[in-house]
């Protein structure tokens, strides 16, 4: 391929050489979509955008680390993390779309896109959980739990009855065993520390607890896989298993902002992506 | 399923290379499902190596160029998440060529009910440069999503490894 000029070579149509495309292709390109016919489109379309919200939300949580992590190798590792979870995101909300199209907000973007860029705070369906924000052991507390448990709720997932969202589950488990891996070692690391590392990380893991409950509000049956698995963790870590009651049912102060944050040129520039 | 397709549209496809690993092909990496010829045209399915692999696009776009320029003017090319991709895809050939790179090919990937690693396991991956078996992981992630980052003991020269999934 050879261009008279830059502009030309950018406006053309699937380029393959501008990191990786100048357009986002449907990520369920191609395959069988239909629900079947056991399963409530409707029930499906929104698990599915409660899933996939949470998976965008933490990506983009786990992006503000790049430039901002302790070393270069924990900034290339939490940006892998969170391409991981925002592939999951693009999954899940084209499948919440598919499934049931009265979601979607009517705008001329990609299902997805629509879904991502187009809704305000009150609409996502992320638990509250991925919304916060704090130093490094926060993080890493923070994604120790959302980690284990969405690892549990996946390996369940597996052998659901709709075939493309036990298709992403199956997917999504091999991605979630590293990612609780990697936050499992830094909290063991931080936790067996010293005393100073051993406070910040209790710390870390008492802030984040008033926001467990609510992961088990639907998914009751994977409390107990993920308690054993804190459970050892903590252990290691020598650290303790906070108890503390639940925090406020309301989205937090930062979803405004980070939705600020990502959807800003979406909005302002709407025929960017279609 | 592979052995079910024919013709030459799928030796073309076969000779299209991976974006992040060039040294590949998309059949040698495994995310090559099939390819058929239809009256309708050629359907080639690909699946992805991770769910957020962002070369989806560029397989895609490198797969309808080559079948174009041989002579295939209706090209569909398909995503299949089920089964999902593993490392033991990678041919013996396409591990060949990655340790030719200077990139640790994989060993078997793990079967069975996932495990809790709170330390990192005992090393078993070989230095591409010395051979040696005293390497450290650095980091579990590295310039893509299928690679880790480890460190030869024996000449000190890190090297990528393509981790087990």
């Amino acid at each position: 391929m050879s261009f008279d000029n830059a502009y030309e070579a950018l406006t053309e149509d699937n380029d393959a050489r501008w990191a990786f495309g100048t357009g986002f292709a449907d990520p369920l390109a191609g395959m069988d979509t239909t629900v079947p016919s056991t399963v409530d489109a409707t029930s499906l379309a929104e698990y599915c955008l409660h899933l996939g919200d949470d998976a965008l939300i933490m990506s983009h949580r786990l992006q503000d680390w790049c430039t901002a992590a302790p070393e270069l190798e924990d900034e290339v590792a939490l940006a892998n993390i969170g391409l991981d979870l925002l592939g999951q995101a693009r999954l899940l909300l084209s499948r919440a779309a598919r499934a049931d199209p009265s979601l979607v907000p009517p705008v001329p973007q990609s299902e997805e896109d629509a879904l991502a860029f187009f809704r305000d705070a009150h609409e996502f369906r992320n638990v509250r959980l991925v919304e916060l924000a704090g130093d490094f052991a926060f993080a890493m507390a923070q994604l120790l739990v959302f980690s284990t448990w969405r690892l549990a709720l996946f390996t369940a997932l597996v052998s659901t009855e709709d075939k493309v969202l036990a298709a992403i589950a199956a997917k999504g488990v091999k991605e979630l065993a590293y990612h609780r891996d990697y936050a499992a070692q830094w909290v063991v690391r931080l936790g067996d520390g010293t005393p100073y590392s051993q406070e910040r990380m209790q710390a870390g893991l008492d802030a984040v607890w008033p926001y467990v409950d609510e992961l088990f509000e639907d998914s009751a049956h994977v409390r107990a896989e993920f308690d054993s698995v804190v459970a050892e963790v903590c252990e290691a870590a020598t650290l303790r298993v906070p108890v503390v009651v639940m925090a406020p049912r309301e989205h937090t102060e930062h979803l405004p902002a980070i939705l600020a944050e990502m959807q800003s040129v979406a909005r302002e520039h709407p025929d960017a992506t279609c | 399923m592979l052995a079910t397709s024919v013709g030459t549209a799928r030796a073309v496809a076969e000779t299209v290379t991976d974006p992040e690993l060039p040294m590949l092909t998309l059949a040698d990496l495994g995310v090559l499902r099939d390819v058929e010829e239809t009256p309708s045209g050629v359907i080639v399915t690909i699946t992805p190596t991770y769910s957020g692999c962002p070369a989806m696009d560029a397989m895609r776009a490198d797969l309808m160029v080559a079948l174009h320029r041989a002579g295939y003017p209706e090209v569909d090319v398909r995503t299949v998440l089920s089964p999902a991709w593993t490392t033991d895809w990678i041919t013996r050939e396409g591990r060949e060529k990655l340790a030719e790179a200077g990139i640790a090919p994989p060993g078997k990937a793990p079967r069975g009910p996932v495990t809790l690693a709170l330390t990192a396991p005992p090393s078993r991956v070989a230095c591409p440069r010395c051979g040696s078996l005293d390497t450290r992981l650095l980091s579990r992630f590295s310039a893509t999503a299928c690679r880790a980052l480890r460190q030869c003991g024996s000449c000190a020269e890190p090297f990528e490894h393509v981790k087990e999934i």
